[in-house]
C-alpha cells in the first residue's frame, strides 16, 4: 500500500494549507524554535509518511497514557488521527486478543526499522518474567522482540525510565527499566510520574518533524525539557532567596505562597519542566498548589528519604547549570556549599527556628 | 469438576475453549478464557489477572504520611482515589480530624475524578463495543444532524459539522493506516446502531477526547497536577487566601472561579452529550439483555462523599453504603470493614500461598507469598507460555475477596442499586433511574445486565455532576462564614503519635469499593493492605468453587462470531476493569521480606 505523507494525510482530512502552516508555527513555538524554522517543519511534514507507533504496557499504572491524552497542544485527537499512526496501544485500541497481537507482527514486518516503540511501564524479571504476562508470555519477551525491529524507543514515564514505584525497595518483582533490558537501540527517556502531557507530545512531534531524536543529556533525557531544575525557574524562588518559607501546612507563609523548601520540596534537585511548562494546559504545578515537589522524574525518588524531609544536598550552581554539569565529583562540594548558602540566605532569616531540624524524620 | 452449579450458574468447560489475551481498552493486564457450546454460547468463564507489582511489600517501614503517594501509583486511571483512601486510613489510625474545607475539597476532587473517569470510560474504553466506526462512513450527515438535534440541544450538531467529521474519518480510513481502529470487529452482526447513530457517537468520541482534559483541571488547581495530584495527611496541601497579600500564591477567587466554570461545563457536557448518547445507544440494544452476572444477587458498596468532615457513617455519606445478598432488595445489610468475619480474601485459585487455603483471611491478618505455578490437569503450555489455564487449579494473580463468604459485585451498578432501594436518602438516584427506565420502556430488572451497568455509570455521572455543584456551594458558604482552614497540623509530627496504631480508610473508587488497612508501629508502616474494586469483580474462584463477578457476567452470553470476542469485551468493559489496582499484594505481619521476594 502506498504510504502517504504527513501533509497529505492532513490535507485529505480536510485541513487547509493555511491551517497546516499555522500548525507548523505552533509546533515551532511549542518546541521553543525560532519562526525561521517553520518552513523546515512544513517541508518535513509535506514529505514524510505517518510513522507507526507501537505502545506497549508493562508493570505500570497507565498514568502516562492518561497524561498523554491530556495534551492541549497539539490535541491528542490530532496526534492520533493526523501525526502518527498509533497502530498498537492496549489502552485505546478497538481490537483485543489475537486480532491485537497480529498488529504487532504486521507492523514489525511491514515497517521493520521504521516504527517507534513507546514503552509505558517496565518488565519484571523475577519469576521468569511472569509477574507481567502478555498474551500468555512474559512481557519482557514481547518487549525484546518488538524492540529488535524498532527504529527508536521512547521510555514513557519513570517506570520505563527508572523503574518507579514497583522498583522501590525491596523491588519484589525485580522491575527493571527498559534501557537495562534493551541495549542496542536509541532510547529517549521521558521521566515523570507521569510526564507532562505537552512534553510527551512535544517529544513525539519533534521526532516526527525533524526525523531525529532530540538532544539528550547523559542520562538519556531530552535536554529541552529536562535540562534544568524545577527550582531554577520556580516562581517561588524569590521567596527562597529572601528566606521566606512555609513553616507548617496552612500557615501564613503557605497562604502567601512562600517557598516550600522546609516542607520537603524536591524542586532543587529535580530536573523537569513543571515550573515552566506547568500542568494541564498551564493551569498549575505542584508547588503552585501548595505541596512540595516530590521529585517524581528523578531516578529512585521513592527511596530518597521521606517526601517531607528537607533536602540537605541541593546542588547550588545557579540557573545556568544543567544535569550534565552537575554531579560526580562536584556533588560533595555542592552539598557543602548549599548548607552554607541555606544557612546564610535562608535559615538564619527564618523567624521561627523551631523546625530547623528536618521535619518528620524517623 | 468439568460441570457443576454455583450461585445459580451451570458451569461446563467441555466445549470449545476461546482465549482473549490481552483484553484491551482496560487499565492493566487481563486474560479471559471461555468455553462455548455448539451454539457459541458461553458455558464457562475464567478471568485471569496477569500482573503483580507488590506495592504493599514496598510500603513496609515507610513514613505513613508518604503512603498516599505510593498507593496513588497503584492506578493512574482512577488517579487520586487510592491517595484519598490512604490519607483516610492514616487519619483513622492516628485520630486526626480534618477541617471542613479539606473534606469539601477532597469531595470535589473525588467527584471530579468520577466525572472524568466515567466519561472517558464511556467514550474511549467502552463505546467501540457498541459503536461501529466504519459504519459511520455510510451515514447521511443531514439525518445524523436530525438525530442529534432530536435528542439534545448541544450546539455542535449541524449537517456540515457531521459532514466534516465524516470526511476526516473517511480520509483516515482510506489512508490504510487505521491506528487504534485497526483490526476492530467492524461489520459484526453484534453491532446494532444505524450509520447515523454511529457517526454521532464517533463524533462525540472525538469531542469527549478534547473535553476530558478540561475536566481534570480541578485536580490541577487543588493538587497541582493530573494525573496524580498531591494530597496531605491532615487536610489538603492547598492553602486558601481570599483577601490578603499573597493571595495569588494560594486558592483565591480566580482559582475558585476556574473550578466553578469547569463544574458548569462538565455538567453541560454530561447532560447534553453523554446522557443523550447513552440513551440513544441503549435504545438499539434493549434486546441484548446479557451480562447481569452477580448484580441481581450480591452487590456491595462502602459509600463515600462525607457531607460533614470526619463522619464516615452511612447516614452522612452521599454515596450509598451497604450490601445486598441473594437479590433481596428489601434488606440493605450493614458492612463493617473492621470485622474480621466480614471481608476476607482467599487464594485457593490464586498464585499465592496460605498455610490453610480452605480459609480466607481478613486484611488485618493477610498473608502474601507469591507462588507462581501454572498447573492443573487441564493446563496447557509451559511456565512461560500459557496456552490455556486450568480453573480447577491456581490461575490468577488476583486473590478472591469475599464478604461473609459471598462473591460480590462492586462498582457503579452496585452503588446505584443500593441508592435505588433507599429512596429516602437518595431521591435523585431513584428518580433518575426511574426516568431512564421509563424513557427506554424497560423494567427494573433490565438493570441487571451489561447495559444496566453502562447505564448506571451514566446516571452516576449525572449525580456526581450535581454533587460537584453542591459541594462547591458548600465550600463557598464556609468561606463566606470566615473559615479558611485547610489542614490540621496538631499531629503532623510523629512525636505526637502513639507507639502503635491501626486504621482503615475507604472510598468508592469509580470501579467500586476500595479499602486500605494500615498498621503503624514506632512511627513507621508495619503493615499496609488494600482490597480494591477489580479484586472483587475480577476475582477467580474460591475454595468453594464460587465464581467472581466478571466470570458470572460472561456466563450464558451468545457470541455472534466465535472468533471475535466482541460480546466478551462489551461485558468486561462494562465493569471498567483496572488490573493494576487488582493485583496488589498483602504482606504478612513480621514476615521477612526475603520470603516475599521470590528468588
Amino acid at each position: 500500500m502506498e504510504i502517504e505523507t504527513f501533509y497529505e494525510v492532513m490535507r485529505r482530512q480536510g485541513i487547509t494549507r493555511r491551517s497546516f502552516l499555522k500548525f507548523c508555527s505552533l509546533t515551532a513555538a511549542s518546541l521553543g524554535l525560532a519562526p525561521s524554522m517553520v518552513p523546515q517543519i512544513a517541508h518535513a511534514m509535506e514529505t514524510k509518511p505517518r510513522t507507526p507507533v507501537i505502545w506497549l504496557h508493562g508493570l505500570e499504572c497507565t498514568c502516562c497514557s492518561e497524561s498523554f491524552i491530556r495534551s492541549a497542544h497539539p490535541l491528542t485527537k490530532d496526534v492520533v488521527l493526523s501525526m502518527l499512526s498509533l497502530d498498537y496501544d492496549d489502552t485505546l485500541m478497538a481490537a483485543a486478543g489475537h486480532q491485537a497481537e497480529e498488529i504487532i507482527a504486521d507492523i514489525r514486518k511491514k515497517y521493520k526499522g521504521n516504527f517507534i516503540l513507546a514503552v509505558e511501564g517496565n518488565p519484571p524479571l523475577n519469576e521468569d518474567g511472569m509477574y507481567c504476562i502478555h498474551g500468555g508470555r512474559p512481557f519482557v519477551e514481547v518487549l525484546k522482540e518488538t524492540a529488535a525491529d524498532a527504529k527508536a524507543i521512547i521510555s514513557w514515564g519513570s517506570c520505563a525510565s527508572w523503574g518507579c514505584v514497583q522498583a522501590a525497595k525491596p523491588n519484589p518483582t525485580r522491575a527493571t527499566p527498559v534501557h537495562k533490558v534493551i541495549t542496542d537501540k536509541p532510547i529517549i527517556k521521558v521521566p515523570g510520574c507521569p510526564p507532562i502531557a505537552e512534553v510527551m507530545t512535544a517529544v513525539v512531534t519533534y521526532m516526527l518533524t525533524f526525523d531525529r531524536i532530540p538532544e539528550l543529556d547523559h542520562q538519556g533525557r531530552p535536554k529541552m525539557f529536562y535540562g534544568q531544575r524545577i527550582h531554577d525557574k520556580c516562581y517561588r524562588r524569590p521567596h527562597f532567596d529572601a528566606g521566606q518559607f512555609v513553616e507548617q501546612w496552612d500557615d501564613e507563609g503557605a497562604r502567601k505562597g512562600y517557598c516550600l523548601y522546609k516542607m520537603g520540596c524536591k524542586g532543587p534537585t529535580t530536573y523537569n519542566a513543571c515550573s515552566t511548562v506547568r500542568w494541564n494546559d498551564g493551569v498549575s504545578f505542584p508547588i503552585q498548589s501548595g505541596h512540595g515537589c516530590i521529585g517524581c522524574s528523578e531516578e529512585g525518588f521513592w527511596d530518597k528519604g521521606g517526601f517531607y524531609n528537607r533536602l540537605t544536598d541541593i546542588k547550588q550552581f545557579g540557573v545556568e547549570a544543567n544535569a550534565d554539569k552537575i554531579g560526580g565529583t562536584a556533588a560533595v562540594a555542592a552539598g557543602a556549599f548549599v548548607v552554607a548558602h541555606a544557612a546564610a540566605s535562608a535559615l538564619s532569616r527564618a523567624r521561627n527556628s523551631r523546625n530547623d531540624q528536618s521535619k518528620g524524620d524517623k | 469438576m468439568s460441570a457443576y452449579e454455583t450461585q445459580g450458574f451451570k458451569l461446563d468447560n467441555s466445549g470449545k475453549r476461546v482465549v482473549v489475551d490481552p483484553v484491551c481498552r482496560i487499565e492493566g493486564h487481563l486474560r479471559v478464557e471461555v468455553n462455548l457450546d455448539s451454539n457459541n454460547v458461553i458455558r464457562n468463564a475464567v478471568s485471569t489477572g496477569t500482573m503483580w507489582r507488590g506495592l504493599e511489600v514496598i510500603l513496609k517501614g515507610r513514613d505513613p504520611r508518604d503512603a498516599w503517594a505510593f498507593t496513588e501509583r497503584i492506578c493512574g486511571v482512577c488517579t487520586g482515589t487510592h491517595a484519598l483512601t490512604s490519607v483516610r486510613a492514616v487519619e483513622d489510625a492516628l485520630a486526626i480530624h480534618i477541617p471542613e474545607n479539606a473534606n469539601t475539597i477532597r469531595n470535589l476532587m473525588q467527584l471530579n475524578l468520577y466525572v472524568h473517569d466515567h466519561l472517558v470510560h464511556f467514550y474511549h474504553l467502552h463505546a467501540l463495543d457498541w459503536v461501529d466506526v466504519v459504519s459511520a462512513l455510510k451515514a447521511d450527515p443531514k439525518k445524523t444532524s436530525e438525530l442529534a438535534q432530536s435528542i439534545s440541544d448541544w450546539p455542535l450538531s449541524s449537517p456540515g459539522y457531521f459532514r466534516d467529521v465524516q470526511n476526516r474519518l473517511k480520509k483516515f480510513v482510506e489512508s490504510g493506516q487505521l491506528g487504534p481502529f485497526s483490526n476492530g470487529y467492524w461489520g459484526s452482526p453484534a453491532y446494532k446502531l444505524p450509520p447515523e447513530a454511529n457517526l454521532m457517537a464517533v463524533t462525540h468520541y472525538l469531542e469527549a477526547l478534547d473535553f476530558q482534559k478540561e475536566i481534570v483541571k480541578v485536580h490541577t488547581i487543588f493538587g497541582g497536577k493530573n494525573p496524580h495530584p498531591n494530597w496531605l495527611v491532615g487536610g489538603v496541601p492547598c492553602a486558601i487566601n481570599l483577601n490578603d497579600t499573597g493571595a495569588v500564591g494560594a486558592i483565591n477567587m480566580e482559582r475558585l472561579n476556574l473550578v466553578k466554570s469547569i463544574i458548569d461545563r462538565s455538567r453541560e457536557f454530561i447532560e447534553k452529550v453523554y446522557i443523550p448518547d447513552l440513551l440513544a445507544i441503549a435504545s438499539f440494544y434493549k434486546d441484548w439483555t446479557f451480562g447481569g452476572g452477580l448484580s441481581s444477587k450480591n452487590v456491595l458498596s462502602y459509600g463515600d462523599i462525607p457531607q460533614r468532615a470526619n463522619d464516615y457513617s452511612a447516614a452522612n455519606l452521599l454515596f450509598p453504603r451497604g450490601a445486598i445478598l441473594n437479590g433481596d432488595l428489601s434488606h440493605v445489610l450493614e458492612v463493617d470493614l473492621r470485622n474480621p468475619g466480614e471481608i476476607q480474601e482467599f487464594v485457593s485459585h490464586s498464585w499465592y500461598k496460605y498455610p490453610d487455603e480452605t480459609k480466607g483471611l481478613h486484611p488485618w491478618d493477610g498473608i502474601t507469598e507469591p507462588n507462581y505455578h501454572p498447573e492443573g490437569a487441564n493446563f496447557k503450555g509451559t511456565r512461560t507460555k500459557i496456552e490455556s489455564v486450568d480453573e480447577n487449579a491456581k490461575y490468577s494473580w488476583i486473590k478472591a475477596p469475599r464478604w461473609k463468604g459471598n462473591a460480590m459485585e462492586v462498582g457503579c451498578l452496585s452503588r446505584m442499586l443500593l441508592g435505588y432501594v433507599q429512596p429516602k436518602q437518595f431521591p435523585f438516584i431513584k428518580e433518575t433511574i426511574d426516568g431512564v427506565l421509563h424513557k427506554l420502556d424497560l423494567p427494573v430488572t433490565a438493570l441487571f445486565s451489561t447495559l444496566g451497568r453502562t447505564a448506571a455509570r451514566g446516571i452516576e455521572t449525572l449525580y456526581c455532576a450535581k454533587l460537584q455543584e453542591e459541594q462547591f456551594d458548600k465550600l463557598m458558604a464556609n468561606l463566606k462564614a470566615g473559615d479558611t482552614a485547610t489542614a490540621n497540623i496538631e499531629k503532623w509530627e510523629p512525636s505526637h503519635w502513639p507507639k502503635e496504631a491501626k486504621g482503615v480508610g475507604f472510598t468508592e473508587a469509580p470501579r467500586g469499593a476500595l479499602g486500605h488497612w494500615v498498621k503503624i508501629k514506632d512511627t513507621r508502616i508495619e503493615n499496609y493492605q488494600c482490597v480494591v474494586p477489580t479484586t472483587w469483580n475480577g476475582s477467580p474462584r474460591d475454595a468453594k468453587g464460587q465464581i467472581g463477578a466478571f466470570e458470572a457476567a460472561l456466563m450464558d452470553t451468545p457470541l455472534a462470531k466465535a472468533d471475535q470476542p466482541l460480546e466478551i469485551l462489551r461485558t468486561l468493559h462494562s465493569f471498567d476493569p483496572c488490573l493494576a489496582c487488582s493485583t496488589h499484594v498483602m504482606s504478612p505481619e513480621g514476615q521477612e521480606l526475603s520470603k516475599v521476594t521470590v528468588r
